[in-house]
């Protein structure tokens, strides 16, 4: 006798995954941080010590905002710690020793990746008198107004962990991150050197594939760099390490998916969300679907 | 990242011996730098245009080494292989020396009508040089190099390099109308003027690209010798009487731009990377600039700064123990030459003019990390002991979300930006009342606009599922963005709830019955009273007259929903009947 099809009652695999991950920050300790804001402001971009003129801001790379086009507030004195900052360094750095623009900061766009939400929350923080010792997280969509293709679509989720303390070491970062992938399944871990204007150092992380028998790239991670903490003010021992990832990956390979499209926006199949397995992250991801026969 | 191809032979020449592929990689991982390709010229043209286009290519095996963006100091060859020398301790770093030429200095004039278009310049000269076809590709190479990384595609600085033998100095960098600017450029056969090279150029495909940077301005930057040879017009091209050839022995090099700081990097990059081949190797002939305003410089700067930093410090921000001696070891091995003074504690690192990316203390401490090697670090975990919480608004929504799936309907996730026609004309609205966010640069129509309601995005997810059985039953908790002049930036977020349903029926009672449920959920009593819901018959141009509510409690509207208009189907390219309802969860945290 067949067995009846059960339908109806379908949650969506990347939002499955997303709550995965939400239960494994939540069991770390981290606290969820605001980010119901698509709109941020180049001033923000720049608060996190990244120039100007970096390719990161690029038209190309970014979704700027037509109406509203400019922040209407800007906390000033902050403002110009940072302007400060940039252009003349301060808090024991050269800066970049460029001329910074009041008009580029005031620019609004869509956050183009999750430290921007988490720049604000850090500025709460350190408004916060006496410093008190906080893990953050938060998991979110950001933009890039970047070329499509099977792995990259104009909107993507960004997992991101933050911790500030006194006295935190890269040691530390790396201790934290094992315990994070160990919770994915993820055991064996491997670090490499790597550039971002607003940390130092940077890190990459890359764990091995079993299937593919190579070391894939898994996430990135780094400390901030004292000239974006200070001028918000922060206290001067206060580090603050933080890593990400993005959502749609791990998915992706959790679900053997292969075209983006087939897992975020209007076109997914919906047959797809009935058939996908319960999400436990630490069990060995399926292997890729097999294309149907042209 | 940038990319460095490379001979894999010359490299390994410059290293002093031979590595593997794995080996090779994994020194890249240590470094920082990645290993992304083994390929050859022939395979390289084999790929984009085919075999036959191939034949007789090169064969040489090229590395291409992916480096970080602020190294431009690994931009080639031989930066690359001198890093990697002093990093393996099998070279000590070489010291770079500006020295005073033998005979009179050259000088670079600045006037002062370059103020409004391009008014830094720099200058240096590289002396008794020796090129080798290899050598002179590399020295090209660099400078494309720098053109695309930290010149910004030229805007901010402009490298030109010039045969010195076959000019007459001084020299004047000056702006004048286009007009009357007329030379030989490089690789071309007769003189043109400016204006007929801002033609020319426009559909050559390097160089078109670099035309705006000047284009617009009422006078060209150009730069002349003693003798009214143009030696270029920056940023867009040479002059081809001083074009550099493999048997060039003196270099006169100008940088020119709009960030005087760069332009200064990259001058010191570039006479550091080459000045090996010079014949008194690693000095560089001093050039003297001149500004307008008639104050004398000498370039270039190739300053050493000096840095003091604790011993502690480091091995407390890493998380080793490691002794003043060794950190200085290791930072040596990463071109930061320190030695240790003072109390013992102190080590004094000296920056040199190839890190100039080296701009704080926390710059030292990664570089005395890598050369410990992130990987032999000591995992630990921080006592930061905290109590997580959930944001509140993420929290309810999780909720919702299950409940929403025991009801019945399918989780949809759909994109948040959209075509202005998705929220406004297809719902029978005029773009103008629905307080959208507008994007200025658009690549098409799908991102004109982030959505202001969940429901086009569920309608057209509908249309590409329309083979599916019926009863389609799908529902979205996701945020919406309008503009709101109370917040910093102008817009804010606010988190909506949309579910439609869609069959041979419209179901209207099914849609009904689950906002009956919603409320119950959230625990708001059906009431006119405070804190309960009523639903009052409405009105909207989505919806079929005579079936559509709005919802309202605590106090304010919180959505609509009801059966879909015809139009509404028909635009979305459906062909059933559908109703919908949609309301913002906010106002029940």
């Amino acid at each position: 006798m067949s067995a009846c099809l059960f339908r109806d009652t379908y949650l969506h695999p990347l939002l499955k995954v997303r709550s995965q991950f939400r239960q494994i920050f939540l069991e770390m300790g981290f606290t969820e941080m605001p980010m119901d804001n698509f709109i941020e402001n180049s001033w923000n971009v720049d608060g996190l010590f990244q120039p100007q003129q970096h390719p990161a801001c690029d038209q190309h790379d970014a979704f700027f905002l037509k109406d509203p086009a400019e922040a209407l507030q800007l906390p000033m004195d902050y403002v110009q710690r940072v302007k400060w900052t940039h252009s003349q360094g301060s808090y024991g750095s050269q800066g970049y020793k460029y001329t910074w623009k009041l008009e580029e900061a005031r620019k609004n766009l869509l956050r183009t990746h999750s430290t921007a939400a988490s720049a604000r929350t850090l500025y709460s923080l350190a408004q916060k008198k006496p410093f008190t010792p906080a893990k953050y997280f938060s998991i979110d969509r950001v933009f890039r107004n970047e070329t499509l293709d099977a792995t990259h679509l104009a909107e993507f989720h960004q997992i991101e962990g933050v911790i500030a303390n006194h006295g935190l070491t890269l040691g530390h970062l790396m201790g934290v991150l094992r315990e994070f992938f160990t919770k994915l399944g993820i055991t064996q871990l491997l670090f490499k050197p790597a550039y971002n204007p607003y940390t130092q150092p940077s890190m990459e992380v890359f764990s091995y594939h079993q299937s593919l028998k190579k070391w894939v790239e898994v996430g990135s991670s780094e400390v901030f760099r004292p000239e974006m903490l200070l001028p918000m003010g922060l206290p001067k021992n206060v580090s603050v390490i933080a890593w990400g990832l993005s959502l749609e990956r791990p998915t992706m390979i959790k679900y053997g998916i292969n075209n983006i499209r087939e897992l975020v926006g209007n076109k997914v199949n919906t047959q797809m969300v009935y058939d996908s397995p319960v999400c436990s992250l630490d069990i060995e991801p399926r292997s890729p679907q097999t294309q149907e026969a042209a | 990242m940038p990319t460095v191809s490379v001979k894999r032979d010359l490299l390994f020449q410059a290293l002093g011996r031979t590595y593997t592929d794995e080996e090779f990689d994994e020194l890249c991982f240590e470094f920082g730098l990645e290993l992304d390709e083994i390929t050859s010229e022939k395979q390289i043209i084999s790929k984009e245009q085919g075999n036959v286009k191939a034949e007789g290519a090169s064969d040489v095996v090229l590395y291409k080494v992916d480096v970080p963006a602020n190294r431009y100091d690994l931009l080639c060859l031989e930066g690359l292989a001198r890093g990697l020398q002093v990093f393996k301790e099998r070279i000590k770093a070489p010291v770079y020396k500006r020295v005073m030429p033998k005979g009179e200095i050259q000088k670079l004039i600045i006037t002062e009508e370059t103020a409004k278009v391009r008014p830094f310049a720099v200058a240096a000269v590289l002396r008794n040089i020796k090129f080798t076809k290899d050598r002179y590709d590399s020295f090209i190479e660099l400078q494309e190099k720098l053109h695309q990384n930290i010149c910004r595609k030229r805007a901010l600085v402009a490298i030109g390099t010039h045969d010195l033998d076959t000019l007459s100095g001084p020299f004047t960098f000056t702006a004048k109308r286009p007009s009357d600017i007329k030379f030989k450029p490089l690789n071309k056969t007769k003189e043109y003027t400016a204006c007929e090279l801002m033609n020319i150029y426009k559909t050559d495909n390097h160089l078109k690209h670099y035309l705006h940077i000047i284009e617009n301005k009422p006078l060209y930057p150009v730069i002349y010798d003693s003798n009214g040879v143009v030696l270029s017009m920056p940023p867009i091209i040479n002059g081809n009487h001083s074009k550099i050839t493999v048997n060039t022995r003196n270099i006169f090099i100008e940088c020119t731009g709009t960030d005087f700081t760069k332009a200064k990097i990259v001058l010191d990059i570039i006479v550091t990377m080459f000045s090996e081949y010079c014949e008194n190797q690693f000095t560089v002939e001093a050039a003297e600039v001149v500004s307008p305003n008639g104050k004398s410089s000498t370039f270039p700067e190739l300053a050493y700064r000096k840095e003091m930093v604790r011993a502690d410090l480091i091995n407390k921000k890493v998380g080793i123990r490691e002794s003043p001696a060794n950190l200085a070891k290791l930072l040596t091995r990463m071109c930061l030459k320190s030695e240790v003074i003072g109390d013992g504690n102190q080590i004094e690192v000296e920056i040199p003019p190839t890190r100039a990316d080296v701009i704080h203390a926390c710059d030292i401490v990664e570089d005395a990390a890598i050369a410990y090697g992130y990987n032999n670090i000591q995992m630990t975990l921080p006592k930061t002991y905290t109590i997580a919480n959930q944001f509140p608004l993420n929290k309810l929504t999780e909720l919702l979300r299950l409940d929403m799936a025991a009801a019945g309907f399918t989780e949809a996730l759909t994109f948040a930006l959209c075509s202005q026609e998705d929220i406004a004309d297809k719902l029978g609205l005029d773009i103008s009342e629905t307080k959208a966010v507008h994007i200025s640069n658009p690549k098409t129509a799908e991102f004109q606009v982030a959505r202001t309601t969940l429901l086009p995005g569920l309608l057209k997810t509908i249309a590409a599922n329309r083979k599916m059985p019926l009863p389609l039953k799908l529902f979205e908790i996701s945020d919406i963005v309008v503009k709101d002049s109370s917040k910093d930036v102008g817009a804010k977020n606010y988190r909506h709830l949309c579910a439609v349903y869609y069959n041979k029926n419209p179901g209207f009672e099914i849609i009904h019955g689950l906002l009956d449920r919603i409320m119950q959920l959230l625990d708001v009593p059906p009431s006119e009273e405070k804190g309960g819901y009523v639903i009052k018959a409405s009105t909207g141009s989505a919806f079929f007259p005579g079936r559509c509510a709005e919802i309202f409690a605590r106090g304010q509207s919180i959505g609509k929903l009801g059966v879909l208009h015809p139009d509404v189907i028909t635009k979305f390219e459906l062909t059933m009947p559908c109703s919908s309802l949609e309301i913002n969860i906010e106002p029940f945290l």
